[in-house]
């Protein structure tokens, strides 16, 4: 399979074009970091944006930076942190992740739970189309309601509608503290009832996880006197679960860190990405566990790192039963052929999804059957 | 007025009757209305100017009567135009000649409210402060509040993609939707997102929000809730220069601090409002900053007192901190009335929607200056100062011959000017037919292109509210062309639309 590195968006214009005409498919790269979600046989050319890379717009009182697609996340973390500010839904990735690819898979850390996800932080692109074309959406202001909002669509969507070269994303200031209050030792059920309580306080709290059998983590982010009231209205609101202990940001961030993609879970097992209503979150994971599964939770419990081999309809049964979904985040390549790395979706939002995908790809330049969904589109 | 809607098809006015007997039976009882001076009270929403009475207004009440109603109009071809509570500024719910207006409003029911999870399920058409009204007695509230929040409704919300004063912190609707359920034009009912984060596949539900009626009709929304802050108070800061004022709101951010709301008022808006409230607003400044901080009680002693530091720091003249709850309402009174303050000053106003780079206000307010005197007509402006959302007000009489024209066409050049200095046509009223014209200014011929591709994939012979939004009308398969021989693009040679 050829390599393409183009290095503007004329050259991506003209490698969709070409593929058009012959019929070949097209797989669009990153920093590679995400390649093994989903199906392993893809039968695509490779188009990188690595050669697309660099800020091109910065202004930290406007709260927004523009940067081309193949940035890499953490040049970008670098620069805006340099100015006291940071992507609120706390992007992470590899050393290599690049913010088109983030964008792209749809990441999101701990704080998605109060600061949303990377689509609510994306105010604008311009990309070009599965027909060869550049086009432009939202704008690189903080508020616009203007057209469609093309961006929201963009994030999440996996390479499948176009491939982005210039992105515009929110930025806000970095809180100037944090503090994560630790619970040791909480039973699951009394941990998942902590983390809603939480969330339910009028206490700002910025992230929730649980690792079963260790600990319980909330955090609050601000000032220090509005950390310092919080955190006591916090200590009351949850006594019957006991005191917590007080961790200062660099003992916590480690913590945190740990989550990612399900942190230390085994390796050599599937790994299932959950997301959940929080209160269903208990329920639906019980059984699994009771097979063997084991997991992390984060966002209050609405995500769950699960890691289990075997009983894949059973984890798509559970989680659709408690209103969720379940992608198949990590595993095999035996198991990804089979396996559709997303939850599938009602028959009628199936449909329509691809029709919104041949509005953008008409000739399915972009389908590379690494979602088996898609019997081979021409 | 100068605005083109699509010609009615005579076609659809000539069964007109037959429409009618198939919607009453459809909806049985009061549902159907067809009496002209019946179809008076929805003939306009908020966008007073254009008036259009519509064929028929049907008002359904459950999901099936609105999906065997689409369905029909689909089959025969007949135009739908979906309306909440008619607040839209932009004109989102003007109805068409030949179109069906679709009422939600009698889908009024909070249908769940799960205080654990944080949400809400709800009709579209609760008003937005019925859902605060609902949550409150625990201790919730929805937090987008546009202004219009004690008549408009969250479908309407939902497909203006609403904001409010408090959208800097807490974000416009659609950061603060879950899921929907909505019925497609072909009367498919389908459900996108709902109590779990992030739906699987493409973010539909990214795209319904603010598509403005265009791609479904929403039947039930499901929304975050917030526990209340514990307090709010506020600054009210008068300032020599907009300049100075505008250098406060960005030294704020620069200080780490993102307020609840952050208004700022020019001289015409502050004189107007406090004539009307009279709320003591400083008379001697040239902008006027009302800053509001929320959260526990010490973290907003706290920044009030920083942010007074910023704005001593920036040359404010006068600088009051609200010492109590009907002090902080009092500042906020000024603002809240200030429509209708600057309403006294002239028989009518045309309220503008645009947004620019902060930055650039000092520049975009010289240049409003100008334009007001070339085209003879006042404008107080208020502002949504944290995240550049302008609302120049411009005071106009349409009793006078032309002066609507005019005013338009100085809205028209304002909205170029946000345009032009990188910013949008419109914050958070959305296109409607108001702005629809001027969508080229912001987009190329491709980038509309690509938009109504998106609108084809929903509705694809283009007859949900058809004339909102995009300025021309392609059919879809005039969109979608782009045909492949064995393998060889015809004419590849050619620019490929």
């Amino acid at each position: 399979m050829a390599q393409h590195q183009p290095q503007n968006t004329d050259e991506i214009c003209g490698i969709v074009s070409d593929a058009l005409t012959s019929g070949g498919k097209l797989e669009i790269i990153g920093g590679g970091t995400r390649v093994d979600f989903g199906a392993p046989e893809r039968m695509a050319d490779h188009l990188s944006l690595r050669a697309l890379s660099g800020i091109l717009e910065y202004d930290p009182a406007e709260l927004v930076v523009t940067a081309r697609a193949g940035t890499p996340l953490a040049e970008l973390n670098e620069v805006v942190a340099a100015r006291g500010q940071a992507f609120a839904f706390e992007p992470w990735g590899d050393a290599t992740s690049t913010i088109g690819g983030v964008i792209a898979a749809g990441v999101a850390g701990p704080r998605r739970v109060s600061a949303g996800s990377v689509r609510d932080h994306l105010l604008g692109f311009e990309a070009v189309s599965g027909r060869g074309e550049a086009f432009r959406a939202g704008a690189k202001v903080v508020k616009n309601v203007t057209g469609y909002d093309l961006p929201k669509l963009l994030c999440g969507s996996w390479g499948r509608l176009a491939v982005l070269t210039e992105v515009t994303l929110k930025v806000l200031p970095c809180p100037p503290e944090r503090l994560t209050l630790l619970w040791h030792g909480l039973e699951d059920e009394a941990a998942f009832a902590l983390m809603r309580e939480a969330l339910r306080q009028p206490a700002d709290v910025a992230a929730a996880a649980h690792r079963p059998g260790e600990y319980t983590l909330i955090r609050l982010d601000g000032f220090g006197p509005s950390i310092a009231a919080r955190k006591a209205h916090l200590i009351a609101a949850l006594a019957q679960h006991g005191p917590p202990e007080a961790l200062h940001e660099a003992d916590a961030a480690t913590l945190w860190a740990s989550l990612q993609a399900g942190g230390a879970l085994p390796r050599d097992l599937p790994l299932w990405r959950l997301s959940l209503p929080p209160r269903q979150a208990f329920a639906a994971i019980a059984p699994l566990c009771a097979l063997g599964g084991r997991y992390l939770a984060d966002w209050a419990g609405g995500l769950v790192w699960l890691s289990l081999a075997g009983h894949d309809a059973e984890i798509r049964k559970q989680a659709a039963e408690a209103g969720g979904h379940a992608a198949l985040f990590r595993a095999s390549a035996n198991l990804r052929a089979r396996i559709p790395a997303l939850h599938p979706q009602s028959p009628g939002i199936e449909a329509l999804s691809r029709r919104v995908r041949r509005a953008f790809d008409p000739l399915g330049v972009f389908e590379t059957n690494r979602f088996l969904d898609e019997p081979n589109a021409d | 007025m100068s605005l083109k809607m699509p010609l009615p098809d005579q076609r659809v006015l000539a069964r007109r009757d037959e429409i009618i007997t198939t919607l009453r039976r459809i909806v049985p009882g009061e549902g159907v209305i067809d009496q002209p001076h019946e179809l008076r009270p929805f003939e306009s929403d908020g966008l007073t100017a254009y008036r259009q009475p519509p064929m028929v207004v049907v008002l359904p009440e459950t999901v099936e009567q609105v999906a065997t109603i689409l369905a029909y109009c689909h089959k025969n071809n007949v135009k739908v135009v979906p309306r909440g509570s008619g607040t839209s500024l932009s004109g989102g719910a003007l109805p068409l000649a030949d179109a069906v207006l679709l009422g939600m409003g009698k889908f009024n029911r909070v249908l769940e409210v799960d205080y654990e999870d944080r949400l809400a399920v709800v009709q579209p058409g609760v008003t937005n402060l019925a859902i605060t009204k609902a949550v409150e007695g625990e201790g919730f509230y929805y937090a987008p509040d546009p202004s219009s929040q004690i008549a408009c409704s969250i479908g309407g919300n939902v497909a203006e993609n609403s904001g409010g004063v408090h959208c800097l912190k807490y974000g416009l609707t659609t950061n603060n939707v879950l899921g929907v359920e909505f019925v497609t034009m072909e009367g498919e009912i389908l459900r996108i997102g709902g109590k779990a984060l992030d739906a699987p596949g493409l973010d539909l539900l990214g795209i319904i929000v603010g598509s403005e009626g265009l791609l479904g009709v929403v039947t039930e929304v499901t929304v975050r809730i917030l526990p209340k802050p514990e307090t709010a108070r506020a600054l009210l800061i008068g300032f020599p220069t907009v300049e100075s004022a505008g250098q406060c709101v960005a030294d704020t951010i620069a200080a780490g601090i993102i307020p609840a709301g952050m208004e700022m008022m020019d001289r015409p808006a502050i004189h107007a409002a406090e004539a009307f409230v009279k709320v003591g607003y400083p008379l001697d400044v040239e902008a006027l900053l009302i800053v509001e901080l929320d959260g526990p009680g010490a973290e907003c002693d706290h920044l009030i007192g920083e942010v007074e530091a910023i704005a001593r720091k920036n040359g404010a003249v006068t600088l009051r901190a609200s010492r109590d709850e009907a002090e902080r309402l009092a500042f906020w009174a000024g603002r809240k009335a200030a429509f209708p303050a600057v309403g006294r000053l002239s028989p009518d106003y045309y309220c503008m929607d645009g947004t620019i780079p902060r930055g650039k206000l000092p520049r975009v307010l010289q240049r409003m200056n100008e334009l007001s005197a070339h085209y003879g007509l006042g404008v107080a402006n208020v502002f949504h100062a944290g995240d550049g959302n302008l609302h120049p007000l411009i005071l106009y009489d349409a009793n006078k011959p032309g002066e609507l024209e005019r005013a338009e066409d100085f809205g028209a050049d304002i909205l170029r000017l946000c345009v032009e200095v990188g910013g949008v046509l419109t914050g958070e009223h959305g296109v409607g037919v108001e702005k629809r014209d001027l969508m080229p200014d912001m987009f190329s011929e491709g980038d509309l292109r690509q938009q109504q591709r998106l609108k084809c994939a929903f509705d694809p012979e283009l007859l949900l509210n058809p004339g909102k939004v995009f300025p021309s009308l392609h059919r879809c398969a005039e969109l979608g062309r782009m045909h492949v021989h064995r393998g060889q693009l015809p004419f590849p040679e050619l620019p490929r639309f």
